[in-house]
């Protein structure tokens, strides 16, 4: 478990890094936190000739509000997320997730978009950020763009981030007065990447809700809107009949496989499970009856 | 430190805290990979990624000459040095395997075989040569399923063995087959054990260094077994066994994995051998998940025959399990068969009863003993067939255990089979237990929080656990593994003790209980006791640490030595007094008149006459101040302990998802040397247990891939899901020995299991869905209950 040779560069600022990039392409992958990929190294299911090690760069770190949007640099530590209280005012649905990422040795060390950019299929952070509708900020040669997370995660360990750019920050639309979020995930043991999660985030008042967008995880390749099951939640009270319904919408929205761990149709009843018990987060209900 | 009695002593049974502790938490232990002789080298191994496959050809030149690289050795550069070896017991009926050799030659017969190591100067240059060794490999077919192992269409793994049967062993007592007849009841399941690995936080790791200008040969190695090393390593390398020195250093881990022989280490040590300096060879987290011996997976089909009244007439067993491609070496790998074979409802009244355990070979992992051998499936099948029988008669299943156990006057009790029951507290450790728990409480709350969709189970699982085993287990069998331990006391200069001994450390406390063992003996203070251990050349010979029997056996050599050591100095005072040695004795390093505690003479000044003032010696009286005593457990074939657990659980009956909520444990393991260690002892290993019944499960694919190999995969029980863990004793001290001790480090992990199953199983009852498999995964739970078809 030792890492095949490979050389290490630091750039000093981003432009730098672009044009790191630029020399070395596929050869060469970004490392941040490297909870994953030095991980990846040593069991050499990775093996890129060049590291760019961007922890130098200050001005990918950090968290702000700016314009009605929280911004999330994508050096940002899990674990300064976890205890911020701009998070916590405007992003609860990331608060509510982070205990949940690894453990908190992982957390001090990995970053948000190491997170994002790795794509693993059953992590907490895509998920939030398409429930969030975030837009993630990617920087290359050619500037700057914005992919919204709903269209960023594109396949198994896959994003739409091409060879040549770096993923600089996440915007996040501030969570208005009604915006409630609710996080669910089940994992045999705290801390692991969960068998199915999903996180939510919705406008609710009493028991109705509104702009309901519900992505789960660890279902699929990668994070699923779950569409036709918030539009049933959109309809009316969250009554147990109507989140039964919704419910049985999961169908239309999620195609959990088998393999080697569960069955699909495990991952769909804990999936169909975890939607009630998050919307009964959301709107207190006694959820139990009605999840059956 | 010391805890002294009213006399100054430290006691056995003084809850004292254990003196290398904080050497390990400060970081400065020393294992074997902390150790960086000059010139060293390093090894990685090839290994098949096959289940089963010829090697066609293979090409290692390229390697040979890759940057670093000292050396690479083939199967064939080894079978030219080291003997085969063939891991059968001859007191076994029957028992046949095939020879094995420490890499692969024509063929390798599981995934993860080790072919081919690579000795080069860091261990990332190894690993880079590895990619450039060139083989070409024909598939062969696989024999993964146990169960069709034996089927005639079955491919044969070893053609000259004729099939792939390794043995088959009957026990029968009584006439099962008129016990079924006559039964007014039956109760049956199919009970599904699965493959574990030990995980081991330190893995394996060896250092061997040949001296080539003296013909010595050293190997730090961690492993629970020095001198067993050492006289494997001498025999099949063909040296002297005064040519080959093993220690043992600090050991993070054994749980029974690290007795065995492994290929890639007798292949560190060959490469060692050829090349004349230090080798390394150190198995990293990927390998030891198909390198490691694996354990368990059984399948075993029981039923039980109960009388209109509710009397067990008889009860039979049929336990079947894949063993890997050949039998372990040197052990065997029929421990666990018979085990299961001996122990299924041994701690009832059973009636009749006929069990079969068959081993069969297979194209996965090795296989054999590990922590509580068979113990935890013999009592998994017990337990499930108590708690069937219970629900059936419609009697409380703690009451049904009372009215069966073997009664207090049957023992010693012969088992068919062969073991011997010395005497078992199983009403007391009951009573104990409910007490403990509050039995009745729990069942009140249970029946209240079911009227609120709240599913709680209790579950309880008594368990009888072999230990400080005679020679019954390994040397009647033709292995040479030591059955005696011995222990070296001598006194220093300044009146300390220094106690060599065999026992060997792997975190579970050897240390520390030869610490007290000899303070208290001879009455020395606990800090001025040094214990010397996993070392060929400065202990004494014996057969380390593994199925229970460290504290047992080293500790009756270590008091043994401790008295005699002790009628030693209390005779060299009381010549010296011109007095008998009865009137003295030894409290807190003083020599004291025994009847006034008067102080006659430190033991330093005892030390400082006998060394370095002869001239104040009689002349006709030689002091002995350096004593050897050995001890050998030879009533029984083992000391058998019991003891009871139960576990509390709670199930989503929607997600399957179990959490574990308490756990009691009330043990027997007679006199207590040390009540920290032994609690902490039986919390580790019911952690172990709860981590079969919930977690660990090594997957394998029908081609024989492991699927899980890695610990993201592999679930490995963690603090954070465990429940408290409370222990309780029963004291019932063997009568074989002086000290009484019987083992304690297995039987958290035989009766953990059983327990959680049991609990799972009664909170389903209102839904009639009984699971009979471990791990009890969420969605085993969820097909139980029919949310899942």
């Amino acid at each position: 478990m030792k890492a095949p040779a490979f050389s290490y560069l630091r750039p000093e600022n981003i432009s730098q890094a672009i044009d790191f990039i630029d020399i070395y392409g596929d050869e060469a992958r970004w490392l941040a936190g490297g909870q994953s990929l030095l991980a990846a190294l040593n069991m050499r299911l990775a093996a890129p000739s060049v590291l760019i090690d961007i922890n130098g760069l200050s001005e990918l770190a950090g968290i702000s509000v700016n314009a009605g949007k929280l911004i999330i640099g994508a050096l940002t530590r899990h674990r300064e997320i976890e205890h911020s209280p701009l998070v916590a005012q405007h992003a609860s649905l990331l608060a509510l997730a982070m205990p949940h990422v690894a453990h908190a040795a992982v957390r001090n060390r990995g970053t948000f978009g190491g997170s994002i950019a790795f794509a693993d299929p059953a992590a907490e952070l895509p998920a939030c950020c398409i429930a969030l509708d975030a837009e993630f900020v990617i920087v290359g040669r050619g500037g700057e763009r914005r992919v919204r997370a709903r269209h960023f995660f594109t396949g198994l360990y896959e994003t739409a981030l091409q060879t040549g750019e770096i993923l600089v920050a996440a915007e996040i639309p501030c969570a208005r007065d009604k915006g409630r979020a609710a996080f669910r995930e089940l994992a045999r043991r705290h801390g692991d990447y969960a068998i199915a999660g999903l996180a939510v985030q919705a406008a609710v008042e009493g028991d109705v809700l509104r702009d309901v967008n519900i992505a789960f995880f660890g279902v699929d390749s990668k994070p699923v809107l779950a569409e036709h099951a918030a539009s049933v939640l959109e309809q009316g009270a969250a009554t147990p009949a109507r989140i039964e319904q919704a419910q049985h919408q999961l169908a239309q929205d999620l195609a959990p496989q088998d393999d080697v761990h569960y069955s699909g149709a495990m991952r769909m009843q804990l999936a169909r499970v975890l939607l009630a018990r998050a919307i009964g987060d959301l709107v207190n209900l006694e959820t139990k009856s009605a999840a059956r | 430190m010391s805890a002294p009695d009213r006399s100054g002593n430290t006691t056995i049974g003084a809850a004292l805290p254990r003196t290398n502790a904080l050497r390990l938490l400060s970081g400065r232990g020393q294992y074997v990979d902390d150790l960086n002789p000059p010139r060293c080298l390093h090894a990685a191994v090839l290994r098949s990624p096959y289940a089963h496959a010829r090697i066609a050809s293979l090409d290692v030149a390229a390697a040979a000459i890759a940057p670093g690289v000292v050396r690479v050795l083939t199967g064939r550069d080894v079978a030219a040095m080291c003997d085969p070896y063939v891991g059968v017991l001859k007191h076994v009926p029957g028992m046949q395997s095939a020879a094995q050799l420490p890499l692969a030659v024509d063929r390798a017969c599981w995934q993860g075989e080790p072919v081919a190591l690579v000795a080069a100067t860091t261990r990332a240059e190894a690993e880079d040569a590895l990619a450039l060794i060139e083989i070409e490999w024909e598939e062969l077919p696989v024999v993964t399923d146990a169960e069709t192992a034996l089927h005639p269409d079955t491919p044969v793994i070893h053609p000259e063995l004729g099939g792939n049967l390794c043995f088959e062993r009957v026990v029968t007592e009584g006439d099962v087959a008129a016990a079924f007849a006559q039964a007014a009841h039956v109760v049956e399941a199919e009970f599904i054990t699965s493959r574990h690995t030990a995980a081991t936080l330190e893995p394996r790791t060896i250092l061997a260094d040949f001296n080539a200008a003296d013909g010595q040969l050293t190997v730090w190695h961690s492993t629970q077994v020095p001198y067993m090393m050492q006289w494997i390593i001498a025999r099949h390398f063909r040296l002297a066994e005064t040519q080959v020195r093993v220690i043992a250093p600090d050991v993070g881990g054994g749980f029974g994995m690290k007795i065995h022989i492994y290929g890639d280490e007798m292949a560190a040590v060959a490469a060692s051998l050829l090349l004349g300096r230090p080798v390394k060879f150190v198995a990293d987290r990927l390998e030891s998940f198909v390198g490691d011996f694996h354990a368990r997976g059984h399948r075993v089909r029981a039923r039980m025959a109960l009388s209109k009244d509710g009397d067990i007439l008889g009860v039979e067993a049929d336990d079947l399990y894949g063993i890997g491609p050949y039998s372990g070496y040197p052990r065997g790998s029929a421990n666990e068969g018979l085990q299961v074979s001996n122990l299924v409802c041994a701690a009832y009244r059973r009636g009749a009863y006929r069990a079969v355990s068959r081993a069969v070979f297979q194209n996965k992992a090795m296989y054999g003993q590990y922590r509580a051998v068979g113990h935890p499936v013999a009592c998994l099948v017990s337990e499930g067939l108590m708690d069937l029988a219970a629900a059936k008669l419609g009697i409380d299943p703690a009451e049904f255990r009372r009215r069966h156990y073997l009664s207090p006057e049957s023992y010693p009790l012969k088992l068919a089979g062969g073991p011997v029951l010395e005497k078992l507290s199983q009403h007391e450790a009951l009573e104990t237990l409910l007490q403990m728990m509050d039995y009745a409480g729990l069942r009140t709350e249970q029946k209240k929080l079911r009227t609120q969709g709240i599913h709680r189970g209790i579950g309880l699982a008594s368990f009888v656990e072999n230990s400080n085993p005679s020679a019954a287990t390994y040397g009647q069998g033709g292995v040479s593994i030591a059955s005696q331990d011995s222990c070296t006391l001598k006194l220093t200069a300044t009146g300390g003790v220094v106690a060599a001994s065999s026992i060997t450390e792997c975190g579970q406390g050897g240390y520390a209980v030869i610490q007290q063992v000899v303070a208290a003996v001879c009455g020395v203070p606990f800090a001025q006791v040094k214990v010397v251990i996993g070392d060929t050349e400065t202990t004494p010979v014996g057969g380390g640490v593994w199925g229970s029997r460290g504290t047992g056996i080293c500790g009756e050599a270590a008091l043994q030595a401790g008295k005699a050591l002790k009628a030693n100095i209390l005779a060299f005072v009381a010549r010296l007094q011109e007095s008998e040695a009865s009137l003295y004795d030894i409290r807190d390093g003083q020599v004291i008149r025994a009847q006034s505690g008067e102080e006659v003479m430190t033991l330093e000044a005892v030390a400082r006459t006998a060394y370095f003032r002869t001239d104040q010696v009689p002349k006709d009286f030689q002091p002995e101040l350096t004593v050897t005593r050995s001890y050998a457990q030879k009533t029984y074939n083992g000391a058998y302990t019991n003891g009871i657990q139960a576990s509390y659980v709670e199930v989503d009956t929607e997600t399957g998802f179990i959490k574990l909520l308490g756990h009691w444990v009330v043990d027997d393991c007679g006199t207590v040397i040390n009540p920290l260690l032994v609690d902490e002892q039986i919390r580790g290993a019911c952690v172990q247990g709860i981590g079969a019944a919930l977690f660990e499960q090594c997957v394998y694919s029908p081609e024989g891939q492991l699927m899980n190999g890695s610990l993201m995969d592999y679930l490995v029980p963690m603090a954070g899901e465990m429940p408290d863990i409370e222990v309780g004793h029963t004291c019932t001290p063997t009568a074989t020995s002086e000290l009484g001790a019987k083992g304690a480090g297995e039987a958290g992990t035989a009766g953990a299991s059983a327990a959680v199953l049991n609990a799972t199983n009664d909170a389903l009852g209102p839904f009639g869905g009984v699971v009979s498999e471990i791990p009890v995964t969420p969605e085993r739970i969820l097909r139980a209950l029919g949310r899942l078809s």
